[in-house]
């Protein structure tokens, strides 16, 4: 927003780290090893290119700084005079103009000892001058040390300096130390400016903005100013004056009656009358501050002349050597306590109204207003004659305009109004307002279940209708014998069945219940000769079985199932071998099955002979595979081709 | 407030129960409680988780289509409070209740009585295929032969007979057949 934001400007480093930082940029950036197989021209430019790097560095830091600094010739006046105030013109210029001569001499450096490298005849000599070069660069930036220091505390300064805007609206607080400037701008602005009760708390400028008329107002503290000549003020007070000086503002002098401040309401009168060239041409207010310690009615009778004389002296005009005619002749006095904020706003709209007034008068004066005022034309026709002619309204809108006052006029009793009167026994009722439902049901509670129901899902004004068709199907049935129950009536057979069926049933759940306990087992089973089955396959059993089913038994005593085996060996079952005394006990395995049948071993021969031409003979008539034919057991060995092979070889594992 | 029905088993929520689910598309899923909840969650279809109202009625267990279904609806058309409407109403409802209890019952007790006729059905099968379990073909058996024998030696019974001139004559009498009826008390042979 603010034109000058000295914010911006990069840190100047001091010298040393100045080299440092160029002669490491150079030693980073640039080829640093030379193998001895290069050409010496190879080498010459490897080392030009070194000093012509740093040269380069040097110059672009230089040029930049010199380019980032304010130039006092360029700046606001204000600004220009503020800087020569704080840190000296000539200082200041010389610095800059030094590191510009430095930024030189670092060229022409370079310059001549790139020309003699064109001439370095071998490695040696060629890193001789680059480093000469080096570091008759870096004595130069050495000796602008000095320089750079300063400027780096200028450059600290500048950046906290705060961005005043010399060209908008503004106001500036200006008076002898100590007479509540800063508790002022404290008060109308969010500036936080420290207030003590001592001179010179403030040392610089302080600027904070406050809001009048949806505009932004700058307003500025100066330090305060003592009665003496330009010649012997300091820093601080010549800050103030430049302040005065250059920018176009509101001016509030103000001056302490009660003397608080240390000094006597002469001196500061005699103060308001030697600056008074500052205030030329500027809307300017007196004010007197300090008012709820001693109001100037009260003062002693000398000091209270004094203030009259400068009331006089201040409505009489002719102050300020401004033209007689405009309204910054007069000056107004005004009063203040910033502890009370009595007056406090007064001031500022005051200062905010003459300060506007003034600067639209100036703008009048100048070439660019003809342009506007041309565009500009307010008509005032004059009247044509003496008849009436008021505003048209239509009959429609001033019947309509008629009844909204009456409605107006006609005031509801308000739940509010109802409340007021009630008290505490008020109760909200919103059902009274019911209007389509009759005055007695309006209060109703309205049943919502009707066991498990929702009554509202059975509102419905033909349900009615529908109810009287269902009853009468309803009827029909009934009378139809649709809900009469049949008797069901069994004839004797039927129940016979029915009870041999559950008999039946009874029976069988009985078989799968002692199945079940038989198979229920799961251990392994043991052989059926030990085992101790003997008693549930009895012929008592059997018979009794039978004869729950009805079959006569009585005549089986000799029956064929009476006769159960006995427990002792089978009689069928084979003698056991019994080996020959006379033979040895000892196994003799089968002989082999080529030598069956055979004779003698001549003969065994034979036949082996005659077995392998008859094989021979059919493997080569059919094509077939013969024994010495080269034989694969199995194609894809499973071992060899299954699983993981984290070490090992595919082929043996 | 509403009753509201649950989506999963179509049971009542009261007011303050169960959980609502509201889906992207603005549609909601009220559930009367965790069981349902955790069917929906699973994706169940309650038209064929038996115990949803749903599948009660899709398969024909419980009554579906009735003209007394039509009265509890919501019509979403408001109607303004009259108090003789609203008493009607509730009258008409404990009317169009009774019909309706009276025949989603008769519709089950329907449905059972099927039942009965299919279970005699299934007990006269059991006695043809499985009589033998409690009475054995055997039974009686011997009882019969013995009667087969008997039958076979009895002598025709002879009757001597003197004439009018004193001659003696000996005529057969006629032979007494025991009776069929012992056979169904056998079991032998039941004509089902």
């Amino acid at each position: 927003m603010s034109l000058y934001n000295f914010k911006k400007i990069a840190v100047v480093p001091t010298a040393k780290d100045f080299i440092d930082i160029i002669l490491s940029k150079t030693q980073r950036k640039t080829p640093t090893v030379v193998h001895k197989h290069y050409k010496i021209s190879r080498i010459r430019g490897f080392y030009m290119r070194k000093v012509k790097f740093t040269q380069q560095n040097f110059h672009d830091r230089l040029s930049r700084i010199i380019q980032e600094f304010p130039k006092l010739d360029d700046v606001h006046p204000f600004y220009a005079d503020l800087m020569n105030v704080l840190y000296d013109k000539d200082h200041y210029k010389l610095g800059l103009g030094q590191l510009n001569t430095a930024r030189h001499l670092i060229d022409t450096v370079a310059k001549d000892y790139v020309r003699l490298l064109k001439y370095g005849d071998s490695l040696y000599r060629c890193k001789q001058l680059k480093r000469a070069a080096l570091g008759r660069m870096a004595t130069i930036m050495k000796r602008q040390a000095a320089n750079l220091t300063y400027l780096e505390q200028v450059r600290q300064h500048l950046a906290r300096l705060p961005s005043i805007d010399p060209y908008t609206r503004t106001i500036i607080i200006c008076g002898f130390p100590n007479v509540g400037k800063s508790s002022f701008i404290n008060k109308i602005t969010r500036a936080d400016v420290e207030v003590q009760p001592y001179a010179f708390t403030t040392k610089s400028l302080y600027v904070g903005h406050t809001d009048y008329k949806y505009l932004r107002w700058q307003v500025i503290d100066t330090p305060g100013i003592l009665d003496h000549p330009l010649e012997e003020r300091n820093v601080i007070e010549m800050q103030a004056v430049t302040a005065l000086a250059h920018l176009r503002a509101a001016i509030l002098y103000f001056i302490d009656p009660s003397e608080q401040c240390g000094h006597s309401i002469e001196e500061q009168i005699s103060l308001f009358e030697s600056i008074k060239p500052l205030f030329s041409n500027k809307p300017l207010i007196v004010v007197l501050n300090k008012m709820d310690v001693v109001k100037p009615e009260d003062l002693a009778p000398g000091k209270k002349q004094l203030i009259e004389q400068l009331m006089t002296t201040c409505s009489k005009g002719n102050l300020v050597n401004a033209d007689p005619n405009s309204d910054l002749s007069v000056v107004p006095v005004m009063r203040m306590s910033t502890i009370t904020e009595e007056g406090v706003q007064e001031v500022k709209i005051e200062a905010c109204e003459r300060l506007l007034g003034h600067r639209v008068t100036e703008k009048m004066r100048t070439k660019k207003v003809d342009g506007i005022l041309n565009r500009l034309h307010v008509a005032t026709p004059a009247p044509r004659d003496s008849r009436p002619r008021p505003p048209v309204i239509p009959p429609s809108v001033a019947l309509k305009k008629q009844r909204a006052a009456d409605k107006l006029a006609r005031k509801r009793k308000l739940e509010r109004d109802i409340e007021l009167e009630e008290g505490d026994d008020y109760v909200l009722d919103l059902q009274k307002n019911y209007s389509e439902i009759p005055e007695e049901e309006r209060h109703d509670p309205i049943p919502e279940f009707w066991e498990g129901h929702n009554i509202a899902d059975y509102i419905d004004p033909d349900i009615f209708d529908k109810l009287a068709e269902l009853e009468k199907e309803e009827e029909l049935r009934v009378e139809g014998g649709m809900y009469a129950v049949p008797k069901i009536e069994l004839d004797e057979t039927m129940k016979e069945i029915r009870e041999l069926a559950r008999q039946i049933r009874n029976k069988k759940a009985i078989l799968k219940d002692e199945s079940r306990l038989v198979k229920q087992s799961t251990k392994p089973v043991m052989p059926r000769t030990s085992r101790a089955r003997a008693k549930d396959r009895s012929t008592t059993k059997l018979r009794d079985e039978m004869e729950k089913l009805g079959v006569d038994m009585s005549e089986t005593k000799e029956a064929h199932f009476t006769r159960s085996r006995s427990r002792s060996r089978s009689m069928s079952a084979p003698a056991a071998k019994r080996a020959r005394a006379d033979e040895r006990g000892r196994s003799v395995s089968r002989p082999a099955r080529d030598t069956t049948g055979v004779g003698n071993a001549l003969m065994q021969q034979k036949a082996k002979k005659m077995a392998h031409v008859a094989i021979a003979k059919k493997t080569k008539r059919m094509g077939l595979k013969g024994e010495a034919d080269r034989f694969i057991g199995t194609k894809m060995p499973k071992h060899l081709f299954s699983g993981k092979r984290g070490t090992g070889k595919t082929d043996r594992r | 407030m509403r009753i509201e029905t649950c989506y999963f088993c179509s049971s009542r929520i009261y007011p303050g129960h169960g959980i609502q689910f509201v889906r992207n598309d603005c549609k909601i899923f009220r559930f009367c409680r965790s069981k349902c909840h955790a069917a929906f969650k699973k994706k169940k279809n309650p038209r064929k988780t038996k115990w949803t109202k749903a599948y009660r009625k899709t398969a024909g267990k419980d009554l579906a289509i009735d003209p007394s279904f039509e009265f509890e609806k919501r019509r979403n058309a408001p109607v303004k409070y009259s108090r003789e409407l609203w008493t009607k109403t509730i009258e008409a409802m404990k009317k169009v209740e009774e019909i309706r209890q009276r025949r989603s019952n008769n519709h089950i007790m329907q449905r059972l009585r099927k039942g009965r006729e299919v279970e005699w059905q299934r007990d006269v099968r059991e006695v043809q295929r499985d009589i033998s379990l409690i009475k054995s073909p055997a039974a009686g058996l011997k009882q019969r032969q013995l009667e087969e024998e008997t039958e076979m030696d009895i002598e025709p019974e002879t009757i001597e007979v003197v004439d009018a001139k004193g001659r003696k004559k000996i005529i057969e009498a006629p032979v007494m057949v025991p009776a069929t009826g012992e056979m169904i008390e056998d079991g032998g042979d039941i004509d089902l």
